[in-house]
């Protein structure tokens, strides 16, 4: 199991048994539900804005340890980002573990970079990005912009 | 450890050239079996060798081929009837697997005879290939799908089931053993109360088939589903067992070659039974190749694949029991050898990744039962499932290496 290091960093075990901002926002500005049914993988997030500025951000759910703390570690990393900058950090790390080309690497991820090692794990991308595909639902919504109601990354 | 002395588990090992793989430097342990078994060199020789030296297309040609392959082709059907003890080999038809099996029964079966407040009679231990296909059904003809109750220990409710047949009931569909619990449902019981009331039963055999002797006869089953890919056979094929006075009366499933006699713009003759059935060129490598599965576990014996899944089971169940933490989902008292689990603070598909990296495979998701995961309240479970070529050794590999997913966790 010492091969597993890489994908299951002790940050990643210490985020998955204590999330951080792992509740639920009174009268949230933007709401998203994420949810993989083939994993089981299930999040809310709830977004405050304030002024352009992400207040606070929040999740609620079940999922597996990297889904759990690949959203644990994306509201800390989130909290006082504007909106712009928020995207620009989705599309970072969205590039980081599928080099998708329609998400460029612009910004660096800061402690987010212990996730890369999910790359090497092909099913269990989807896992750390549902957060991050969820929270990106969130904040179309609240923009006004048409997005779905229920996002999954299956 | 094995108790039972004849059942010679390393030469049944040494058929199946996967199992000498090695994951991550380890040993594979193949414990998916639930997914799909791995396939003998029997199997994999009967396939190859259509393909080198017999191959045509079957029932259409004069030439030597065609006829090889057709006299092949025809052995496996009259290998299936003798397997399941079918009365006549017509009652067997070929299709891609269980799921297609259903499908057909509910849309050449119930579809042409349900009406508006007739009902069908399923189980909430139910696979979605028999749950999903009588929703549609009922979705075509204004039925109702009712659903017979299960207790905490992974049982159906019989008497909430005997209450459930009514008049009203129409077609009963069950599983012989639940892919997600494990659960060997009664269906010969069920079977019998059904036909006192006049109403038939489609007993789905998917994870039965494999584990232990079928006789459709003996069940009086009306019909029944099973697929190749679970026998230790080729995947895309499957049978549906149906009576002959149920399948003369049911129309074509599909349109094409092979299910005509004789075809006009005036009006087309169909064909006999199950050629019925089988529109288009079958898929002649996984029949023979499922022909080829028979021989292999009869000649191992189901009785003694049972015997020995039965002991791993046991032993399993008494080893996985003895983790902190680790709690099995489904006690049923009649189980096929398989063990859902969850552990308190891992969740499956973690559970799955960390045994993988020892070699361990084994399921990790809702296993396509959502219903069972809700009814315990839990949105996945890890689930080992075992056949005839594990071991005793392999339960104890499993059983360290769930310890060593919880001590990293921890």
């Amino acid at each position: 199991m010492d091969n597993l290091r890489e994908l299951y960093q002790e940050v990643i075990l210490d985020h998955n048994k204590n999330p951080r901002n792992f509740r639920k926002i009174e009268e949230p500005d933007g709401f998203a539900h994420g949810n993989n049914p083939l994993c089981g993988d299930q999040i809310d997030i709830y977004i405050k804005i304030r002024d352009g500025i992400i207040e606070d951000v929040s999740f609620e759910g079940n999922g597996c340890a990297i889904c759990t703390s690949s959203a644990s570690m994306m509201t800390t990393a989130l909290k006082g980002k504007s909106e712009a900058d928020a995207e620009a950090l989705f599309n970072s790390f969205h590039h980081a573990l599928t080099e998708d080309a329609e998400h460029p690497e612009d910004v660096p991820l800061g402690k987010l970079a212990v996730l890369k090692g999910v790359k090497d794990y092909p099913v269990r991308v989807k896992c750390a990005t549902l957060a991050w595909h969820t929270f990106d639902a969130a904040l179309k919504k609240l923009q006004g912009e048409a997005a779905q109601d229920e996002v999954t990354t299956e | 450890m094995s108790n039972t002395a004849q059942y010679d588990v390393v030469s049944i090992r040494n058929d199946f050239p996967i199992l000498e793989r090695e994951i991550f430097g380890k040993p594979l342990v193949y414990l998916d079996n639930g997914a799909s078994t791995q396939r003998p060199v029997q199997v994999i020789d009967a396939v190859k060798d259509l393909y080198q030296t017999h191959y045509s297309n079957v029932h259409r040609g004069v030439h030597t081929l065609s006829q090889e392959s057709s006299r092949l082709y025809d052995d496996a059907r009259v290998k299936v009837r003798g397997f399941i003890n079918a009365a006549c080999v017509h009652e067997v038809v070929f299709t891609k697997g269980t799921t297609e099996s259903i499908n057909l029964v509910a849309q050449c079966y119930a579809r042409p005879m349900l009406k508006p407040d007739d009902e069908i009679l399923i189980t909430h231990m139910e696979h979605h290939s028999n749950i999903v296909p009588w929703q549609m059904v009922c979705e075509q003809t204004g039925a109702e799908l009712k659903v017979v109750p299960i207790s905490d220990k992974g049982e159906l409710e019989l008497e909430r089931f005997h209450e459930l047949l009514s008049e009203k009931t129409k077609l009963v569909s069950v599983g012989h053993v639940s892919n997600a619990l494990g659960t060997v449902n009664p269906v010969k019981t069920m079977i019998d109360a059904a036909h006192a009331v006049g109403v038939p039963v489609l007993v789905d055999g998917a994870q039965a088939i494999p584990h232990m002797p079928v006789d459709v006869q003996k069940l009086d089953a009306d019909f029944y589903a099973f697929s190749g890919h679970k026998l230790y056979g080729p995947t895309g094929i499957g049978v549906l067992y149906g009576k002959e006075k149920f399948l003369k009366e049911m129309p074509p499933y599909q349109g094409g070659g092979d299910m005509i006699l004789s075809v006009s713009f005036e009006g087309t003759t169909y064909n006999q039974l199950p050629y019925k059935f089988e529109a288009g060129t079958p898929n002649i490598a996984g029949v023979i190749g499922l022909g080829a599965a028979v021989d292999y576990v009869q000649k191992i014996g189901l009785g003694a694949i049972a015997a020995h899944e039965h002991g791993l089971l046991v032993y399993a169940s008494s080893k996985l029991r003895e983790i902190k933490g680790l709690r099995i989902i489904g006690e049923a008292d009649q189980k096929a050898g398989l063990i859902s689990f969850v552990l308190d603070n891992v969740h499956p598909h973690d559970i799955g990744t960390m045994l993988d990296a020892e070699g361990v495979a084994v399921r990790a998701g809702h296993h396509c039962a959502q219903p069972v995961m809700e009814r315990y309240n839990v949105p996945a479970t890890a689930r080992a499932s075992f056949a005839m070529y594990n071991t005793y050794e392999e339960i104890d590999v499993l059983a360290e290496a769930i310890k060593k997913t919880i001590g990293m966790f921890s």
